[in-house]
């Protein structure tokens, strides 16, 4: 379980960032974070694993609180907590199943790490996982050369890797095409809930969040305005969360990217016919 | 047809202003040419530079035909130069890669001291040609093929290390935050994160540089350094200008080849 | 599927050399290659250690350089330099235009073409240390023949970069400029000069640079400059005076590269 209390940042510019962030997320749940970009969405899911420093509040993981730890401790801490990056963050010169491997740096020694020397287990482990997410005859090809759907699966894998005990999810799908999308979304989802994982979903597409997410919170300005269930996001919701032009204009693009794409099926039938 | 007249005649590249100074540079750097010509020819025996052309008529003329039967002397100290340029290239990498390290805006473990330092390093290490090093080194530990080594590697250290250290900056930053993300150590995040992207850029520069050592070892011998250029500052003192001319086709040689070899190494490496 | 049934053994597979017997035949090779070449390095260790006392002193006299007592020589030697440097710039940037030019295979007729790819060919294949050892043995010791090297050397290396930048020009603008009917000589002022002029005065700068590090390494064969008094000093076993040589030099060089990246972002 995680629990944000308070959890603040201002930038050094004096920019804040967010303010008073609480929140908590139980055992199992898929949290949806939406907001307009500069929301301070991608600080927050930074703020706990430390990749951004908070600089108020705290993040209870389980009985442990991460703002306090020293750098040693936040290493060890680091392990318990997975991440899955915007555009894969895939080490691109490496194999994929070194990427895999990656996710046990926290545990093994450095020389191990160095010569690629890991333990039968965790070899184990990194054969499963890719099993799991659809990649075991890639094992042995260069991250670079994996399209963008396969790459954010080994970004998977590399974070379930570490065992974690939470997810961190940066806009899993801002990269994908709506297909690939869906099916990282489905993965995702599935994966969460054979774990019991938490997981914390940075979200920019409503409609895919609503389908995807168990619980759904909006962030405007580094606060929370929205706290619910997706069958709650109303559209005064949304408009809360989004301000009156910013959303009519989201919507505006969603239904012309769905007349886009209902044309282009009807063209394609009309073809295949 | 339309009426054009009232429009104006006159039609300038630039304003006046950047006009004049263009022209106010000109002049600045004709003067600054003409003051340093003056400076720099005030010792110079002009009859020496009025003879030069028979002079060179004269060392033109016993440059030819080439001396080939001493071609065969030449192999040792050739491979000498080889060796000199590949140690060397070995040694400097290995400093430079630290220096690199500790230079680079994203690595360093202290930017207030210890990034100074390393920097005024590379500095240093660029400004001095190796020839310089060369001549410190045999002042210091005695002519032979070590003291070559030691100037090709010093002098190597900067090359690489500022070609290094800039390739570390330019890491994707991504990519390193996400091996941090796993709980990983310094030291691993640099293996996995950071090295696997340098490489290419590490490789490249590696040859290039032995490129460029294989032609600046050629002529540390001049300075007592070992290799070729032994051979050839021994011509050049007694005055055998048909062996000098072997020994600098020799050397022509051996730089076209190495760039041959480095051309197709980058190519394979990368 | 269970656990125990994925492989527990992985390699990382081989990335540039895919074939194993070439990689243990390169291997081999690499390793006696090492032996053979530092088996070739005789060192005679006692002189090595007389070496260290004298490489502390020269690292004193780095840290404690002596400023005062060779001033003359190093003052004459720096004016030496810096004249050289200056003069054969401009003389080698003047030369490489033409050159350059018609080293350009969009503009000049092959003949000529040719010619001027020699004449960079053998500016670039020859060292500058060897092109002043030659000079100096023609013009007599001093600057001149120093700055005839530099002057030398420029070219090389000016009008290689000018002449690849020029063919790498945008045809479509050299195309218009040809359209308007434009003679040769226009084409040139219109269509190429715009285009290579900022990057000519870059790699002037650059080239500035380098033949002042240039003038301290020739002096040593007799071109004159900062080199010759370097020389004298470590010549004399005087490490203060050397290293005070060192370090003007050093520091020329650094004000040398902020200036001119200065200077390049005022001129454009």
């Amino acid at each position: 379980m995680l629990r944000l209390d308070g959890l603040s940042k201002t930038y050094t510019t004096g920019d804040a960032a967010l303010s008073d962030v609480s929140l908590t997320v139980p055992k199992g749940q898929i949290m949806g974070l939406i907001g307009p970009s500069g929301a301070g969405k991608s600080t927050l899911i930074r703020c706990i694993n430390r990749l951004v420093e908070p600089t108020a509040g705290k993040v209870l993981l389980g009985d442990v609180d991460l703002v306090t730890l020293g750098k040693g401790e936040l290493r060890r801490q680091r392990r318990r907590v997975g991440m899955i990056f915007q555009e894969y963050a895939l080490v691109e010169r490496l194999t994929v199943m070194e990427n895999v491997l990656s996710g046990r740096l926290g545990y093994v020694p450095f020389w191990r790490s160095f010569l690629r020397r890991y333990s039968g287990a965790d070899i184990q482990r990194a054969y499963q996982l890719l099993d799991r997410v659809g990649l075991m005859d890639k094992a042995d090809n260069r991250a670079d050369a994996l399209s963008g759907g396969q790459r954010q699966r080994v970004g998977i894998a590399r974070a379930l890797a570490q065992d974690p005990e939470l997810l961190l999810v940066d806009e899993p799908t801002a990269s994908l095409d709506p297909k690939t999308s869906r099916q990282i979304m489905r993965l995702l989802t599935e994966i969460c809930s054979e774990r019991n994982l938490p997981a914390i979903v940075n979200i920019h597409d409503v409609p895919l969040a609503q389908q995807f997410m168990q619980r759904i919170v909006g962030l405007r300005s580094g606060r929370v305005v929205f706290d619910g269930p997706p069958s709650e996001l109303t559209e005064t919701a949304l408009t809360t969360i989004y301000g009156e032009e910013d959303w009519n204009a989201m919507r505006q693009g969603d239904e012309e990217q769905a007349e886009a794409e209902a044309d282009a099926k009807t063209r394609l039938e009309a073809l295949a016919r | 047809m339309t009426e054009i007249t009232h429009y104006s005649q006159v039609w300038a590249h630039r304003t006046p202003r950047a006009r004049l100074f263009m022209w106010l540079g000109w002049v600045a750097l004709v003067a600054l040419f003409v003051f340093c010509w003056h400076l720099m020819t005030e010792n110079t025996i002009w009859v020496f530079v009025l003879d030069a052309p028979r002079q060179a008529a004269d060392i033109g003329g016993r440059t030819m035909p080439p001396e080939w039967g001493y071609l065969p002397e030449l192999m040792k100290p050739l491979w000498d130069t080889i060796n000199i340029a590949t140690l060397g290239t070995i040694g400097g990498v290995i400093m430079a890669v630290p220096v690199a390290f500790i230079a680079a805006r994203n690595t360093t473990p202290s930017a207030t001291i210890l990034r100074p330092i390393a920097l005024f390093i590379i500095v240093a290490s660029r400004s001095i040609n190796s020839l310089i090093w060369a001549l410190l080194l045999v002042a210091m530990i005695g002519p032979g093929l070590l003291a070559g080594i030691v100037a090709i590697a010093l002098r190597s250290i900067g090359f690489v290390g500022k070609l290094l250290y800039e390739a570390i900056e330019e890491t994707d930053a991504r990519q390193i935050e996400a091996i941090e993300a796993t709980g990983a150590r310094g030291a691993q995040v640099l293996s996995y994160g950071i090295v696997p992207q340098i490489m290419p850029a590490f490789w490249g520069i590696t040859v290039f540089r032995w490129d460029i050592n294989i032609r600046e070892s050629t002529i540390l011998g001049l300075v007592g350094a070992g290799g070729i250029g032994l051979k050839l500052n021994a011509s050049l003192n007694t005055l055998a200008w048909s062996q000098v001319t072997v020994i600098l086709l020799l050397i022509l040689g051996t730089v076209i080849v190495s760039e041959w070899v480095s051309a197709r190494m980058r190519h394979a490496l990368i | 599927m269970t656990a125990t049934a994925y492989p527990t053994r992985w390699k990382r597979p081989p990335q540039i050399v895919k074939d194993r017997r070439w990689r243990i035949v390169l291997q081999i090779g690499i390793v006696v290659y090492l032996i053979l070449a530092i088996g070739t390095v005789e060192v005679n260790w006692t002189r090595v250690y007389d070496g260290l006392e004298r490489g502390q002193r020269f690292v004193m006299g780095f840290l404690q350089p002596d400023f005062t007592s060779r001033w003359t020589d190093i003052r004459q030697g720096l004016i030496e330099s810096l004249t050289m440097t200056l003069t054969s710039t401009v003389v080698g940037v003047a030369i490489s235009v033409p050159i350059g030019i018609g080293a350009a295979r969009n503009l000049a007729p092959p003949w000529i073409y040719y010619i001027c790819r020699s004449i960079i060919a053998v500016s670039r294949a020859l060292q500058e240390v060897i092109i002043a050892i030659f000079l100096v043995a023609m013009f007599g010791f001093g600057p001149f023949a120093g700055f005839l090297t530099l002057s030398f050397a420029t070219i090389g290396f000016i009008a290689k970069l000018l002449a690849d930048d020029i063919e790498e020009i945008n045809e479509g603008q050299a195309e218009a400029i040809r359209a308007t009917g434009a003679s040769w000589l226009q084409l040139v002022n219109y269509a190429v000069q715009p285009q290579v002029i900022p990057r000519l005065i870059g790699l002037s700068l650059y080239r500035l640079d380098i033949n002042f590090r240039e003038s301290a390494v020739i002096g040593i064969v007799g071109a004159g400059g900062i080199g010759a008094t370097l020389n004298t000093a470590i010549d004399r076993y005087e490490y203060d005076s050397a290293g005070a040589v060192l370090l003007i030099v050093i520091g020329i060089v650094m004000v040398a590269e902020y200036g001119s990246s200065y200077l390049r972002k005022f001129l454009q």
